[in-house]
């Protein structure tokens, strides 16, 4: 039987599981004169049959599963004549495809040598065998678990602990998967990140003022050395980031300190969604907008003001850019506003204090943390974003601080090194990957360092 | 004034007076019902006792709240003298806080409240269209049933009010006011060597002292108190009330309360409030020994409330 019919099944057995047990602990628990005199509730009794069924049958499904092809496929490749063996993993993995796909019917066997026809037909056999072994032993496990517990429903055995525990350590479980995930992509791109460095030296990277990845194609082709200096990628991302920010801060602060102080309920519930709306367009929209509407403005007006604006522009990418992350910065401010308690304002309208006076020194501090929070993820919006520039402010590593300039940023150079074709070793497709640990790196500092600030100015109520 | 211990017994024997009579309990209800004090009709606007002084600080006439439809408070009027501290009793939801905020506009910040009648305070309108709430704050000042001190560092607290309104023109006046306020609130021997600390550090009594502090920081003429005990324990209760009898020297207070004793302690008037009517204002003493109006009566002997 196949694992996705399984897994249904088993999941069916813990209901039942947990039926029975049900039923169980209240039978025995009528004698006594009702539940009461259960040193835990029927439903604990019942989750305790149903983890007991699922949790080990699971396990184990998961194990066969895991380690199954690779021992069958073993088993057959040893199962050929030896002077066909594979000399390669390559020709090994060509010879299994070949296997496999006569199996399943998909090549015409006709045609092919017998020892891979007869090869096909043990695969065939073995998967039928180890189908059938799984599935009987899932079952039986999860019908010896479910017995288990079945038994164990007794007034003087504490169930509720079991299933706490048990409950506590599937969350956990769950938390630790995330963050292993997360540990585990920063690993393997610290690892990439390596294996540029042996091409590329760290200082240039570093310390390097242009930016051109493109290598030679052929080595008799001239002139194309590559270079990899980042600084002027993160200027740009700096650049960019900050105009967003010089927007998006003043705006979503002030709309939220409007919204939630000022702004009657109707306004304030018809008002929210709709700026939150803003952070649900998609960015190739804002990005097009950016591109075509926003950064010719810019140059015209440049133009009748007498400056020279190329017709892509850091300002027009991050104006828009910052239109985009309002909602983060007002959403999430607006939120911890309305959350400091009403006792803080009438404490402080009670003093005489007007609105805004009790706004800037009662609520805003107390909200500080808060709306440092929203700023942080604006801000980590602002530096990951890449449609937006690759749309409106251009492809060119220039290194100028000139916001009518067209600069590039570090998220729009990984995803131009990273299109198309690309060989896996060179330099150039390697160094996306230095790119993204040193984006990965300033981001994590940022928070740091914000967490840091929080923690000195931040005043907490109670 | 300031002893307690005799008065808290006082209370619990009326209480346990009133609910032990010996019927069971069926039965105990129907002869309640017989003159149930609830009954009683309450004529509109009329207020038995003595409502009115001569040269009052507040001056109410006709004042009627509501919110929204519900009417909290149904034409009152009263008179607040100078220098008097008044308490303001009565059952749960009767309407005290409601028209205690309206002595300082404090419901200003609730959309749905409505306010009529005449208020005046020093014979000027409160609800004045043109009258700056902000002044008449900085003169009415507020004390509220849950300690709620800012955020911020004890001296940063008292030092809140002043500066807002620029009291002082240099570091050391605003030390002065600080130092004169803790003071007057017994709290400066507790908090002259941690003015730097957090407020909200303090233990429930000295945050609500804080908050007194913090009030007459900024010389208030009327301090307004709504419960300002009730989250105290005895000891901080009674340092509180100490404070108050030491501030009815130069400030007029309106103390809300739900005990009867502290009301009989620090008031030298009562008005009793019920279902958002004023039913009986007199001086403390004849509010407590004589009550005129069988409500009251019913409520300080513990029948309801
Ligand atoms: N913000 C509000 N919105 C709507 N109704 C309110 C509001 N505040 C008070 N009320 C209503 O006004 C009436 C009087 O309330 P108020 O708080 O003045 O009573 P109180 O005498 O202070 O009671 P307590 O002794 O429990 O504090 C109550 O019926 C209450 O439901
Ligand atoms: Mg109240």
């Amino acid at each position: 039987m196949q694992t996705a019919n399984l897994l249904p099944l088993v999941l069916v057995l813990a209901v039942v599981a947990y039926g029975l047990a049900y039923m169980r602990s209240r039978a025995v628990a009528a004698p006594l004169g009702g539940i009461r005199n259960l040193k835990a509730l029927p439903f604990y009794y019942a989750a305790r049959a149903a983890l007991w069924c699922a949790i080990p049958a699971l396990i184990v499904l998961a194990v066969w599963a895991g380690f199954e092809d690779k021992v069958i496929q073993g088993i057959v490749i040893a199962s050929l004549p030896p002077d066909t063996w594979p000399e390669s993993a390559g020709q090994a993995s060509l010879i299994l495809s070949q296997i496999s796909n006569v199996a399943a019917g998909s090549l015409n066997p006709e045609f092919l040598p017998e020892h891979i026809t007869g090869a096909a037909s043990l695969l065939e056999a073995m998967q039928d065998k180890s189908g059938n072994f799984k599935a009987i032993l899932v079952v039986l496990i999860a019908v010896l678990g479910a017995t288990f517990a079945w038994t164990r429903v007794a007034p003087h055995i504490n169930a509720r602990k079991n299933v706490e525990t048990t409950l506590r350590r599937i969350f956990f479980v769950c938390a630790a998967l995330a963050v292993l995930t997360t540990a585990g992509i920063v690993f393997s791109v610290f690892l990439e990140t390596l294996r540029f460095f042996d091409r590329v030296p760290i200082t240039e990277f570093l310390f390097g003022t242009s930016w051109s990845p493109q290598t030679a194609l052929r080595i008799d082709q001239i002139g194309s050395e590559g270079a990899f200096g980042v600084i002027p990628l993160f200027t740009g991302t700096l650049l960019i980031s900050a105009i967003a920010l010089l927007v998006a801060v003043p705006v979503g602060l002030l709309s939220a300190i409007y919204l939630s102080e000022y702004a009657s309920k109707r306004m304030r519930s018809t008002v929210k969604p709709v700026l939150e709306m803003l952070a649900g367009i998609p960015t190739v929209v804002y990005g097009f907008f950016a591109a075509l509407t926003v950064a010719p403005f810019i140059r015209d007006l440049a133009a009748i003001v007498g400056l020279e604006a190329s017709s892509q522009s850091a300002l027009a990418a991050g104006l828009v850019m910052g239109i985009m992350i309002v909602p983060f910065v007002s959403s999430l401010s607006d939120d911890v506003i309305s959350a400091v308690p009403q006792t803080m304002r009438d404490g402080s309208l009670a003093l005489g204090a007007t609105q805004s006076e009790t706004m800037k020194k009662v609520i805003f501090p107390a909200a500080l943390p808060g709306i440092i929070g929203g700023i942080l993820l604006a801000a980590s919006r602002a530096i990951g974003e890449t449609m937006i520039v690759v749309m409106a402010a251009g492809l060119a590593a220039n290194l100028t601080a000139n916001p009518l300039d067209s600069v590039t940023t570090v998220t729009v150079q990984i995803a131009t090194l990273l299109v198309g074709d690309q060989e896996f070793d060179s330099a150039k497709t390697l160094s996306a990957f230095a790119l993204g640990m040193l984006l990965f790196i300033v981001t994590l500092l940022l928070n740091v360092l914000a967490l840091k600030i929080v923690r000195k100015y931040r005043e907490q109520y109670d | 004034m300031n002893t307690m211990s005799p008065s808290i017994s006082a209370e619990a024997d009326m209480r346990s007076k009133g609910a032990a009579v010996p019927v069971p309990d069926g039965r105990r209800k129907d002869t309640l019902m017989e003159d149930k004090p609830e009954d009683t009709v309450i004529e509109e606007g009329k207020t038995v006792g003595k409502p009115f002084t001569a040269d009052p600080k507040f001056k109410l006439r006709n004042v009627d709240v509501s919110y929204g439809a519900d009417r909290a408070i149904k034409n009152i009027s009263l008179d607040i003298g100078r220098n008097e501290v008044i308490a303001f009793i009565g059952p749960s939801g009767c309407g005290k806080s409601t028209f205690l905020r309206c002595l300082n506009r404090m419901n200003d910040s609730i959309d749905i409240c409505r306010v009529k009648g005449s208020l005046e305070l020093d014979e000027q309108n409160i609800y004045d269209s043109k009258r700056d709430v902000v002044e008449l704050r900085a003169r009415v000042g507020m004390v509220f049933q849950k300690p709620n001190p800012f955020p911020k560092s004890i001296y940063d607290n008292v030092a809140y009010g002043p500066r807002i309104h620029g009291l002082a023109n240099r570091k050391s006046e605003l030390d002065d006011i600080v130092e004169n306020s803790l003071r007057k609130a017994g709290l400066w021997n507790e908090a002259k060597d941690r003015l730097d600390a957090m407020a909200t550090g303090m233990s429930g009594g000295q945050q609500q002292r804080l908050c007194i502090a913090r009030a007459i920081a900024v010389s208030p003429e009327v301090i307004l108190m709504d419960e300002p005990c009730s989250a105290l324990d005895p000891i901080a209760t009674a340092r509180v009330e100490e404070l108050i009898a030491e501030m009815s020297e130069s400030y007029t207070i309106v103390i809300v309360t739900h005990s009867m004793q502290q009301a009989a302690r620090v008031s030298n008037r009562t008005a009793y409030f019920h279902m958002g009517h004023l039913v009986e204002v007199n001086e403390t003493d004849t509010v407590f020994t004589s009550p005129q109006h069988p409500l009251t009566e019913s409520y300080i002997t513990g029948r309801f409330g």
